[in-house]
């Protein structure tokens, strides 16, 4: 006889409930962060905020220096990282079969994505800034944001790449196309949402760091006239007004204008690539 | 006249001998049958036709396949000529998550043919060929994947009437399909066989009989019997294969 302390039909109850709690809990912490950075920073936020260097480090004036670096660091990490990333994944998923080099490529990518940020700064100041010259700028923080967003973007892609189903290949080869054919036309176009949704991620990984370029974007204030410059992105100005307590409330009010950043990247792309989807499934 | 002959064809996969000793001539424009048993090895041996075995690291073979009195392994051989003359259509319907008329213009797009004018006529010709286009006429932009099961199959077969094969491999292509689509796709080999070699692998014995003109028995790897398909199900020679005809395995 079998003896139950919980009756199976009880049992798939509070088995569900405690999913539907994780689920919920999860949009609420969300939605309690993303909340209370928004309602914090709002009453600092105007027109002046967004467009006007700071005043007195940033006790008074705006943060358009900041966006500026902001945009800059994170495109140069995309446009690096993005090709790197997707093509590496091509390599693997589509040409290097099992051999031992594919495996540590991919134990490579694993270990660069657990790296602390901080370590990738510090490699960056000495490689970047000092070994290759290129100085405290926002060249220099770019490349390190793009060393922190490539195994984001290399995983991501492969994983899509790989979720292509096979028959599609198939069906190309027997037509007569090659690989590189295949993968161009067929395979590539068939896994753009995905590749798209990693290189996002991968930037937004960038475009929130500041330990990463702490010690090689060089943490200036003024509005940068190139790459070349020093500047201080977004998240460093934050860390740099709360820790030398220059201006909470400033310091929330730039929290607030990078996680609306945030928010309105992922809207967008995430718009774009439902469409895709939709229009190249037929749905 | 022969289209193909097989001669004395072995396949391995590793050390598993897939197909042994297989001898077979294919004649122009008709439709063969290939019929037997899951894992029999009618399937490797028409992807040995197309060599789509080669992208399978373990695949070795010895024997030789002749299209047209030409070697198709000889090393000076073309993967991507033989391709074009030798289409494939799978099991599953696989077209591109691309728009119909793209599925349809790809395999010229690939074998270099741009000219807007040769490419949209070719892919009506094709889309008529293959019974398709008075249902797709209208939406050529929308994508392949909203079309049903039938048409999507339909379509790969547009897709491969479109570079102009002079053999179209079929590998059991009705067997995701219901009953009316399938009618439809025998209705279309029947049509296809004056201009194309058709070889069809096919589960279905009743199907072997509506389309085929030959038919050719496998079975563990070989060849038990071929013959003019009246012939091997009405008076089968060999006792294996009138017991798979009559239901006794298989």
């Amino acid at each position: 006889m079998s003896f139950r302390i919980i009756s199976p039909k009880n049992a798939q109850k509070i088995m569900k409930s405690i999913f539907w709690a994780s689920g919920i809990l999860t949009i609420i912490i969300l939605i309690v962060i993303i909340g209370y950075i928004i309602l914090k920073g709002m009453p600092v936020i105007s027109l002046e905020f967004l467009l006007a260097d700071p005043i007195d480090s940033g006790r008074a004036g705006g943060i358009a220096p900041m966006i500026v670096s902001s945009i800059y660091v994170t495109l140069i990490a995309g446009i690096v990282a993005a090709p790197l990333g997707v093509g590496a994944a091509v390599y693997l998923s589509e040409y290097a079969g099992e051999s031992r080099l594919v495996k540590l490529i991919r134990f490579g990518a694993e270990t660069l994505a657990a790296i602390p940020s901080i370590v990738f700064g510090l490699f960056g100041l000495s490689f970047f800034v000092i070994f290759l010259g290129m100085g405290w700028s926002l060249l220099s923080g770019g490349l390190v944001l793009a060393l922190m967003a490539l195994p984001t973007i290399f995983q991501v892609a492969e994983v899509s790449i790989e979720s292509v189903p096979r028959s599609y290949r198939e069906g190309s080869l027997a037509l007569g196309a090659n690989k590189w054919e295949t993968v161009y036309r067929v395979v590539l176009p068939a896994a753009i949402p995905g590749i798209t949704t990693g290189v996002i991620l991968g930037m937004a990984r960038a475009i929130s760091e500041a330990a990463a370029i702490l010690f090689v974007v060089g943490s200036a204030l003024a509005m940068p006239a190139s790459i070349f410059d020093p500047g201080r992105p977004l998240p460093l100005h934050l860390f740099v007004m709360a820790t030398e307590g220059i201006s909470l409330d400033n310091a929330y009010g730039t929290a607030a204008v990078l996680v609306i950043m945030l928010l309105v990247i992922t809207v967008l792309t995430n718009t774009f690539v439902e469409r895709y989807r939709k229009k190249m499934m037929g749905r | 006249m022969n289209r193909i002959e097989v001669e004395d064809l072995n396949v391995y996969f590793d050390d598993a001998h897939i197909l042994k000793d297989i001898n077979i001539k294919i004649p122009k424009n008709t439709v063969t049958a290939l019929i037997g048993p899951s894992g029999c090895g009618k399937s490797t041996f028409i992807r040995t036709l197309n060599r789509m075995n080669d992208v399978i690291p373990t695949f070795r073979r010895d024997g030789v396949v002749y299209l047209d009195g030409e070697d198709i392994y000889d090393p000076k051989i073309d993967v991507v000529d033989l391709r074009k003359k030798i289409g494939m259509v799978f099991q599953k319907p696989n077209p591109f998550p691309k728009s119909i008329f793209d599925n349809v213009a790809y395999g010229l797009r690939v074998h270099g043919i741009t000219d807007k004018d040769t490419v949209q006529e070719r892919v009506e010709e094709s889309l008529k060929s293959a019974a398709l286009w008075d249902e797709v006429k209208d939406k050529l932009d929308k994508s392949a994947m909203g079309l049903s099961g039938g048409q999507q199959q339909r379509l790969c077969i547009a897709r491969t009437i479109a570079i102009k094969p002079e053999v179209i491999l079929m590998d059991e292509p009705c067997s995701a399909l219901d009953p009316i689509s399938t009618t439809k796709i025998e209705d279309l080999i029947h049509k296809l066989k004056n201009d194309f070699t058709i070889i069809i692998v096919t589960h279905n014995m009743q199907q072997a009989t509506r389309v085929s003109k030959h038919t050719s028995f496998f079975l563990h790897g070989e060849i038990v019997e071929s013959n003019l398909t009246e012939r091997l199900f009405l008076e089968p020679e060999d006792k294996r294969t009138e017991d798979y005809i009559t239901g006794r395995f298989g």
